[in-house]
């Protein structure tokens, strides 16, 4: 029997070189005569270590990494296709710490499977939540899902049990799925590895949705960035209409429900929910006023249902194992597990999903293994470029919605963005400023104008000119742009702004404060 | 489905409009519309079907979509202007987009952006003079475990040094692609 070798066709892992790993493996073992199948699965996630390749053996899969091309002739010497001594042996997959740890329910799959072999997603659990689902009636599946306590993991937390129960009460003869894949958050890619590393786990999810709530069609709006999470979406599509389970008739059921992906364009203004509704409607994505909230006036004015990709991926095992499995994870009122990204200046950056209650600086440092630069951790950035940042003092906040709006921060979409003590907070609060000048839609007037007013406040205070006056004018500003902006990016810049202001104010030229606001 | 009907007053001049254009960007204009005209929200898909083929969305595409779609030349050309992703103008043979989000910046984005301008000897938004490369900011590529990330054409790479986006460039000249 052939050997089976894994090589992940995750978009990072190929950023460090996996496709030349890959061909020199197979390579190198046509010139061995050696009997392998390669399968490029997803990534792990254990970034520092990619292109991590595992090998199967009868005891289990053996883990090397990273394998960089040259490698490859020194591995199969070393004997790696039965799990062979070598300096880059990492052991069995399974028991690497950063894995073990972790409590991975939406993310059972990735870099385990072939994301685009459906025989594999059924023979790892795949498509027991659908069947289960077709099995109970709309309202029965709703009540599954809020009672799992599942919030909306794009960002806003809203219970996503809540926004289905409203759409499938409201009556319409054609109603929507969509899910949100715009992920333009810096720090985060946990959207990315599933659609890249599992994405029938999507598709199930939006099937189970529409099969809930009544809705036919369903769209997934990508952003243009991930060209090969595209490829590999409309890769399992196929695969999936191909055998029932999208299209007419779903597995006999009589239901029927339509999935295509819609590229974004860049527009960052288009992972909030309105906006990326105008823009599937082919309109500039100029953010609406809500009321009406898409569950009633949606896509093309019908009842829709727009939810992150984690969000809609976690739909499969609650249906499969029951909300009760799913809520008993995590803590307070934020319940089941969040898939954590750790990304800037760490030195184990990796996909971490654990149930709520994690600390910050159980991640920053358990998993993150500190900086990579070596210098001590001086601030993180949570949740993206509209959340807070964090100092020290901070990090041992659990990980957890309620947790976090204590602290004037929020979890987002569970990236971490880590900063050594080189980082001067002032630039990034212009920074800030100036990403929500180049994003803002334009529609409100806070946002559109009040971030380049930003700028040139921020240009001025970096400048030393006037600093109270400036500051105290940079306030005045974020104070208007939190109160009077029509959505989160106007309306959460001052998040990092005020946060960088408030606990570094000595990078804005102000005393340090021994107690930060 | 629900797009509005709305009269612009413009004279129609599409078809004169595409009468001297080339043929082949006739061609992935008329591509792009026969393919995609009947879908909801029509216009997204025929702007990247436009930009996939000939890699920009040519001034004189615009009058002719409005006509397909029954918009106005405004909402066309407002699409167009109001996406970082569409461009107006053709792009060098190799695009290279270089991360400027958070992350990448907590390692180092901002000493290799730098670099880039001055190997290339051009600012964001331009092309070199020989037409071999465009340099775009982007804003993540959610490559951030591996920071600072660059986009060479449709290739991400990771954990890029200035040395290495050399060793990328001395690559894509070379017709690696």
């Amino acid at each position: 029997m052939n050997t089976k070798v894994y090589i992940p066709r995750d978009s990072s892992a190929l950023s460090l070189g996996a496709d030349q790993t890959a061909k020199a493996i197979a390579t190198e073992a046509t010139k061995r005569g050696a009997n392998i199948d390669i399968i490029r699965n997803g990534s792990r996630g254990l970034f520092w270590l990619e292109p991590m390749i595992e090998v199967a053996t009868p005891q289990g899969r053996v883990a090397y990494g990273p394998v960089a091309s040259q490698d490859v002739p020194g591995l199969f010497d070393a004997g790696f296709l039965s799990g062979g001594a070598h300096a880059l042996n990492l052991g069995m997959t399974e028991d690497i710490s950063y894995l073990r740890k972790q409590e991975r329910l939406t993310f059972a799959r990735v870099g385990i499977t072939d994301p685009v072999s459906l025989q594999d997603y059924l023979d790892h659990e795949g498509y027991r939540g659908l069947k289960r689902a077709l099995s109970m009636d709309g309202g029965a599946i709703v009540k599954e899902v809020t009672d799992s306590g599942l919030r909306g993991r794009g960002g806003a937390a809203f219970p996503t049990g809540i926004k289905w129960n409203t759409v499938l009460n409201t009556a319409a003869v054609q109603k929507y799925i969509v899910c949100n894949a715009d992920e333009g958050d810096s720090g985060t890619y946990s959207d990315r590895m599933i659609m890249e590393g599992d994405p029938f786990v999507l598709i199930e999810g939006m099937t189970i949705a529409g099969i809930a709530v009544g809705a036919t069609h369903g769209y997934i709006y990508l952003r243009s960035e991930y060209p090969h999470a595209l490829r590999v979406l409309n890769e399992a599509i196929d695969v999936a209409v191909a055998n029932n389970y999208l299209g007419t008739d779903i597995l006999g059921s009589g239901k029927n429900f339509r999935l295509e992906v819609r590229r974004g364009a860049g527009a960052y203004v288009c992972g909030e929910e309105t906006s990326l509704l105008e823009s599937l409607e082919g309109k500039r994505g100029l953010v609406r006023f809500k009321p009406p909230l898409p569950a009633i006036q949606g896509l093309f004015g019908k009842p829709t249902i727009i939810n992150n990709v984690i969000s809609l991926a976690s739909v499969p095992i609650i249906l499969d194992k029951g909300g009760e499995y799913y809520r008993d994870y995590g803590m307070g009122r934020s319940r089941g597990t969040l898939p954590i990204q750790l990304a800037g200046n760490l030195k184990h950056c990796g996909l971490v999903e654990k149930a709520f209650g994690v600390t910050l600086r159980e991640l920053l440092y358990d998993y993150g293994g500190g900086s990579a630069s070596g210098r001590p951790i001086r601030a993180v950035q949570v949740g993206g470029p509209l959340g807070s940042y964090l100092p020290e003092s901070q990090f041992d906040t659990p990980l957890d919605y309620e947790a976090f709006t204590n602290i004037w921060a929020v979890l987002g979409h569970g990236g971490i963005v880590a900063f050594d003590d080189t980082v001067d907070m002032a630039k990034m609060a212009r920074y800030a400023m100036e990403f929500c000048a180049i994003e803002s839609c334009g529609k409100c007037t806070p946002c559109r104008i009040g971030s380049i007013r930003g700028v040139e406040v921020m240009d001025k205070i970096i400048a030393e000119q006037d600093r109270t006056a400036n500051i105290a004018l940079l306030r005045d500003l974020n104070d208007t742009m939190l109160n009077g902006s029509l959505c989160a990016l106007g309306g959460m810049t001052p998040y990092p702004v005020l946060s960088a202001l408030n606990h570094f104010p000595e990078d804005f030229g102000l005393q340090k404060t021994s107690q930060a606001a | 489905m629900d797009i509005q009907t709305k009269d612009t007053g413009f004279p129609r001049t599409s078809s004169e409009k595409a009468m001297s254009l080339p043929e082949n960007i006739k061609k992935a204009i008329d591509t792009a519309i026969k393919g995609n005209k009947d879908r909801p929200g029509a216009l997204l898909p025929i702007l990247h079907g436009i930009q996939d083929d000939i890699g920009h969305i040519p001034p004189e595409a615009v009058p002719i979509i409005a006509d397909e779609l029954n918009l106005s030349r405004a909402e066309v050309h407002g699409a167009i202007s109001f996406y970082h992703y569409f461009r107006q103008t053709p792009p060098g043979r190799h695009s290279i987009q270089i991360c400027q989000a958070e992350s990448c910046q907590a390692m180092g984005s901002e000493t290799l952006t730098t670099h880039a301008k001055q190997s290339l000897g051009i600012d964001f938004h331009s092309t070199t003079s020989d037409q071999e490369f465009s340099l775009d900011p982007v804003y993540c590529l959610g490559n951030c475990a591996c920071s600072p990330a660059v986009m060479v054409d449709d290739e991400v790479y990771g954990r890029v040094t200035p040395e290495r986006l050399e060793q990328i460039l001395d690559q894509v000249r070379g017709g690696r692609q």
